[in-house]
Order: structure tokens, then sequence, then C-alpha cells
């Protein structure tokens, strides 16, 4: 078999006195869509914020690509921080949508997606903002480009952040809820170039509440529930009859119209 | 009052205008730097920061004037009374502006910074095009308004030997005896600057706006 995507060894994530997330021990494929469901409060987010070390774990490793992410931990449990550098180099390797969008409102669309190729990958303006173009144009929003993101829809603003990750070219996917700010309207179109991507072949990681699109689009389901992974696998696996009571319990909650299939 | 004597008061303006504009513009670069040590989580520079403020906020600014122009010639550095004037209203617009900038700062919502950290922005980065731009935009009008109180204090810098346009009038009026006229001209160009400071910070202020949320 070929190495993961990204391969999570006995992750343990604390804040203080709190363990949020517990020996998680997941594999995520390459170039298929896994998708982490779970009740609110799971660790879902912490999970994923891991992932793209905006939190540091209290122990464990992550591997991306096979190389490690801010950490190596060798068989005995001895830790330590990779040099800078290194972790930058390895955190290049996946892109982050989040479920605020967090897009910079003092750049138009353009500008927030050609930021980082100016700034961090030393891209000249004229080369930086065609790539940029290109990317605004594969979300549907070529149209947009000098548009502030207060001019722009929540649908609209969460396809600029999407095209924003994707002009850095990562491997990896990360998406954190990324239609659960936006109207019911709006998801559809957020989750449209998701399937685009998917279906390009790119490695997804998403953290959704919509349990139509896990269930339609995800290869890998991972259920998460009190910082423990309960289980991981095929939507067919996890969605047959009969379920664990937990996940019964998460599905009669979180059931949209997409999931009644599955009822 | 004659032409000629509201000529001088004019000229005295321009003196009063150009150190006050170098010293807000020095003193907002300063203040960046206070913000930016403020937010970088280490203590050797939080703490002298933190100093800094406390103690151009604390003591008046007439004394930090006659404490520069006063103290630099002890110490074997001669200079001019214009240099000691932009000094002391820089160091103190400086620490004003970057308590103005706080509150600022802390606004930033923290996903746009998380947004330019996975982006692969270094700190110094992400400070520059993020942080300082969006803070200043949530602070202006207080910039603005600190740019008023400077030129208003900027009538403390004749202490150096400055003729700006209050000592100026203090001169014409008491050579001319003829105060009233005098005063009132003065009132009333100082008035007219700040007018359009304001104008001009609201102006500015919405097409910032227009360029955000
Ligand atoms: N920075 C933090 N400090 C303390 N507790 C946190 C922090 N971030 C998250 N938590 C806690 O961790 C748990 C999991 O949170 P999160 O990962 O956001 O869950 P989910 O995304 O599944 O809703 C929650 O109980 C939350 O309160
Ligand atoms: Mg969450």
């Amino acid at each position: 078999m070929s190495v993961p995507a990204i391969a999570i060894r006995k992750l343990v994530k604390r804040f203080g006195e709190t363990t949020v997330l517990q020996d998680i021990d997941l594999e995520i494929p390459e170039g298929k869509v896994s998708c982490l469901i779970g009740p609110s409060g799971s660790g879902k987010s912490t999970l994923l914020r891991c992932l793209a070390f905006l939190e540091e774990a209290t122990s464990g490793m992550i591997t991306i690509n096979g190389e490690a992410l801010g950490f190596f931990e060798d068989a005995n449990g001895r830790r330590e921080r990779l040099p800078a550098n290194q972790i930058r180099a390895v955190r290049t390797k996946t892109g982050m949508v989040f479920q605020q969008f967090n897009l910079w409102p003092h750049m138009t669309a353009l500008g927030n997606v050609s930021e980082a190729l100016k700034l961090v990958r030393k891209v000249p303006k004229a080369e930086a903002e065609e790539r940029a173009m290109v990317q605004l144009r594969k979300v549907g929003l070529e149209n947009r480009a000098g548009h502030y993101p207060s001019q722009l829809s929540g649908g609209q603003q969460q396809r600029v952040a999407i095209a924003r990750a994707l002009a850095l070219e990562p491997k990896i996917m990360l998406f954190d809820e990324p239609t659960s700010a936006l109207d019911p309207e709006l998801t559809g179109e957020v989750l449209n170039v998701m399937r685009d991507l998917a279906s390009e072949g790119m490695t997804m990681v998403v953290v959704t509440h919509e349990i139509g699109f896990a269930a339609s689009v995800g290869q890998q389901i991972s259920f998460l529930d009190h910082g423990r992974l309960l289980f991981s696998g095929p939507p067919a696996e996890i969605f047959a009859k009969p379920r664990h009571p937990r996940l019964e319990q998460f599905l009669d909650t979180y059931l949209d119209r997409g999931a009644s299939m599955l009822a | 009052m004659t032409p000629k004597l509201f000529t001088l008061l004019l000229e005295a303006a321009l003196s009063t205008l150009g150190i006050s504009l170098v010293s807000i513009a020095i003193g907002f670069v300063i203040a960046m730097l206070l913000s930016a040590a403020l937010l970088s989580g280490k203590s050797i520079y939080i703490l002298p920061a933190r100093l800094f403020i406390s103690f151009f906020r604390g003591v008046p600014l007439l004394v930090q004037l006659l404490l520069i122009y006063t103290l630099l010639p002890v110490i074997g550095i001669n200079v001019p009374g214009i240099v000691a004037a932009i000094v002391g209203l820089s160091l103190c617009t400086a620490a004003y502006q970057a308590e103005n900038l706080r509150g600022g700062f802390a606004s930033v919502p923290p996903g746009l910074i998380e947004a330019a950290d996975v982006a692969g922005f270094t700190g110094a980065q992400t400070f520059i095009r993020i942080r300082a731009p969006i803070a200043l935009r949530l602070t202006f009008p207080a910039l603005v308004n600190e740019a008023i109180m400077i030129l208003k204090s900027s009538s403390l810098v004749s202490v150096v030997g400055i003729i700006e346009i209050t000592k100026m009038a203090q001169d014409l009026a008491s050579s001319t005896y003829q105060p009233i006229p005098i005063f009132a001209s003065a009132a009333l160009i100082y008035f007219v600057i700040n007018s359009a400071i304001a104008l001009l910070g609201r102006y500015a202020e919405r097409s910032l706006k227009g360029a955000s949320a």
C-alpha cells in the first residue's frame, strides 16, 4: 500500500486539564475525500487544526506524505520539536478553509488569493495575479476579482477562501465546516466547488454536518465522539444498520434532506 | 491688524503645521513598533514598550520638552530647538497612538491571523500586511483626533525656542498693543487647520471603509 496522505498516530490533545482528543489513530488516503463527523464539541475542529499545525498536539505524531509535522516522536515516546523551516515546508502541503471564511477584509478577492503567492512564494505581482485569476475562475468568481469581501455573499466569500488555499497548490485541502456559516440556499455553490475538487482527485479532509455530502462524496467517514475516534470506514459500512448507538443518536440530530435516504 | 501681521502669523502657522505633521508621522511609526513589541509575547519587548507608553502618557508634554532640551546637551548631544521639539512631540504622540492602536489590534479577529499563518506568512509579514492595516482602519478616527490634539499641543514647543503660532501671537500682541485681533487671528488659523484635518480624516475614513467590511 502507498504512503497515506496523512497518518495520525496516538494523537492526544489537552487544553490544560481537559482532554479534547484521546489516542486518535487515523490514516487519510491520498486522492480521496475523508469526512469527519460527530457531535458539537467532539473535537473535530481541534483535530483538523492539529493537521494544519494551528494547534500543537500534546503527544502523538502526525505525518504528511510520510514527513513528520511539527514533532518527531520515536518508539519510546521521546518527542522532539522539528526546526522551524522544516515545519514550514511540511505545512505548505496543506491548505485550510475555515468555517468563518477568514478573508482579509482590506483586500479584494484577487488580493486575498494572490497575497501569499507574492509575499510568501515571492512570485512577481503580475504572475501571482494571473495565477490567482485562474483559481478565481475555477470557483466561478473571475468577475468578482475586484470586490472586497464585504461586497460578496457568504457563499462567494467561501469560494474565494477556497481559491486562496488552492493558489498555494497544496497536496491536501482541509475544510472545517465550510458551509455551516452559510444560509441554506448558499451551501450548494460551495459544495459544488468541493465536488469538482474531489473529482479532480484532490485529497480532502472535510469536517461537516452535511451528512448528505459526506454520504455521497465522502470515501472515508470517521466518527468522532467525546474526543475519541469511534470508527472510520467507507460510507456504506458506517451508515449500514445496525449502527452504533452514539452514531444513531448523532444522525437523529443532524439528519438533513440529503441524509434522509439513509434513515 | 495689518496684512503684514497676519502674514507673520501665517508663517508661524507653517512651523506649527510642519512640526506637528512630522511628529505625527514619526510618532505613528514608533507607535507601530511599540504595538509590535506589545504583541510579540516576549517580555523583553513588552516591558520596555509598556514603560515607554506609561512614561510619555504620564509626564506633561511641557516637562518632556524641557527635559529633552536641557538634558541632551548635558550628556553631550547639542540639539537645535526644532529637533528637541520634534523629538518631544513624536515620543509623546507615539505613546498615545500606541494606546489607541492597542484596542484596534485586540479587535483583529484571530481567524484572519490564522489564515495568514496557514498560508505561510511569517510573524512580521502578518503584522505588516494583516494586523496593522486592520487595526489602523479600526482606530482611524482616534488617530485623527490625536493629530488634532498634537497640533494644539504644539504651542508648547515655544519653550524650546520655536516661534510657532501661539508664540508669534504673544510677541506681536505685546509689540503692537493689539492683542484682541491678533489672538483672534491665531484662533482662526488653528480652527481652519484643524477643521481641514478633521475633514480630510473623514474623507480618508470613508474611502478606507469602502475598501473593507
Ligand atoms: N483553545 C481552547 N481552549 C480550551 N478548550 C478548547 C479550545 N478549543 C477547543 N476547546 C474545547 O475542546 C472541545 C472540542 O472542541 P472542537 O474541536 O471545537 O469541537 P467540534 O469542532 O467537534 O465542535 C470542546 O469542549 C471545546 O470547548
Ligand atoms: Mg468545530
